[in-house]
């Protein structure tokens, strides 16, 4: 069960080897990596939404006075610029996510795997469909 | 004069050197050469100290592994003409995140110790007696784990994968995706055993998903989408064992 929790194992009696080490700046080093640590940030936005959201039904909760703060306090300039990065860096998550969903998914049909083109495109189409619900909502209210 | 084409290739000699250096080399420029065959040529031709790992020449034997232009790669699939317009030297070097021996050669033990620990054979519970024949496999159960077998086991994912270098114990990709192989097999019946070491922080829960194991694979094993797959698998055992206590293992 602990087979792998030693640090690394290397042979015994050797001559003198030479290690690097990783530098606390390797994410700059390549584009990839860069993706991959704003991937990691955007979760901090996501859940800045969910904060949004949440702040948004407690106002809803206390009546009609309490939303028209909460809707005062939306229009602040630096809530609506942190919004803004906010929408970016949500929308990089989710299609940065589903790029990489067929990676994760591996979903079989009569036997045969299921091409990537296939899984990527039924999460954007569910994608916009609940969009699509959601405006309809919006657009009838 | 023909077209030549410089290289910096990392130098260490364990004797020698406090410290790795870079030594530059102009070779030929040819349409049909791989880098391999750059640093066969200064080996021949120029300095027979330079030393790296080789054998088949033709992406099968997972020896020839290097960072060239600090991109890992199977040197013997890398083709000159791809980097010849570009800016400054070709660097070459040792494949990152290993200790080096000597110049391009890398100590991968620490791969060769991991990989054993998640069992990568044919487990049984029972062995069915020779007279009742071998054990029969249709094709589309052949498909379900024939991509993780293309594994040659030449590490490069290993250097592409920062949590690897950054934290040593990580299992890694290839390890986790040879695991997969044999537990994808219908003849196989490891899975548990296996899952004791996978399942661990160290195993697939170390693992980040930033994907980069899979686009260097030279052979498209998809290490990544191995790891993904396995932590949906090893997540409903967990949930199996936690609703059925007895009845999961
Ligand atoms: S998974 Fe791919 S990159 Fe990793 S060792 Fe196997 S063949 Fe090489
Ligand atoms: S020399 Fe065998 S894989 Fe390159």
């Amino acid at each position: 069960m602990t087979e792998t929790r030693q640090p690394a194992r290397y042979t015994e009696y050797h001559p003198r080897w030479y290690r690097s080490r990783v530098s606390t700046w390797w994410w700059l080093a390549q584009w990839p990596y860069l993706k991959f640590i704003l991937r990691e940030i955007s979760s901090v936005f996501v859940a800045w939404f969910v904060v949004v959201l949440l702040l948004q039904i407690r106002a809803l909760s206390r009546g009609s006075e309490a939303y028209a703060a909460f809707e005062r306090w939306l229009q602040n300039p630096l809530i609506v610029l942190l919004n803004m990065i906010t929408l970016f860096f949500v929308v990089f998550h989710a299609v940065t996510w589903f790029n990489v969903a067929p990676r994760a998914m591996a979903i079989r049909f009569r036997g045969k795997r299921v091409p990537d083109f296939w899984i990527v495109g039924a999460n954007y189409a569910a994608w916009a469909a609940v969009s699509l619900v959601l405006a309809w909502f919006l657009v009838r209210s | 004069m023909a077209e030549t084409i410089s290289l910096e290739v990392f130098r260490y000699s364990p004797e020698r050197d406090a410290e790795p250096s870079f030594q530059r080399y102009d070779v030929p420029l040819r349409k049909d050469w791989v880098v391999l065959d750059a640093l066969n040529y200064i080996k021949d031709k120029v300095d027979g100290s330079l030393t790296f790992r080789w054998s088949c020449r033709m992406g099968i034997c997972g020896s020839c592994g290097m960072m060239v232009n600090g991109e890992p790669k199977l040197t013997c699939a890398t083709f000159l003409s791809n980097y010849a317009r570009e800016q400054g030297p070709l660097r070459v070097q040792p494949l990152r995140y290993f200790p080096v021996i000597r110049d391009l050669v890398v100590e991968i033990t620490d791969f060769m110790t991991k990989l054993q620990s998640v069992k990568p054979w044919l487990i049984r519970g029972k062995e069915k007696p020779i007279s009742e024949g071998e054990y029969l496999q249709t094709p589309e159960q052949l498909d379900r784990y024939k991509q993780f077998s293309m594994c040659i086991n030449c590490v490069l994912c290993y250097s592409a994968c920062p949590v690897y270098g950054l934290d040593p114990v990580f299992i890694g990709p290839a390890a986790i995706a040879l695991a997969q192989r044999y537990n994808m097999d219908s003849r196989d019946e490891g899975a548990h055993e296996r899952m004791d070491i996978l399942a661990q922080h160290e195993g697939i829960w170390g693992c980040t998903f930033v994907g980069e194991c899979t686009k260097v694979c030279p052979k498209h094993v998809d290490p990544a989408g191995a790891i993904q797959q396995y932590k949906l698998t090893a997540t409903i055992e967990r949930f199996k064992s936690f609703l059925m206590p007895r009845g999961a293992k």
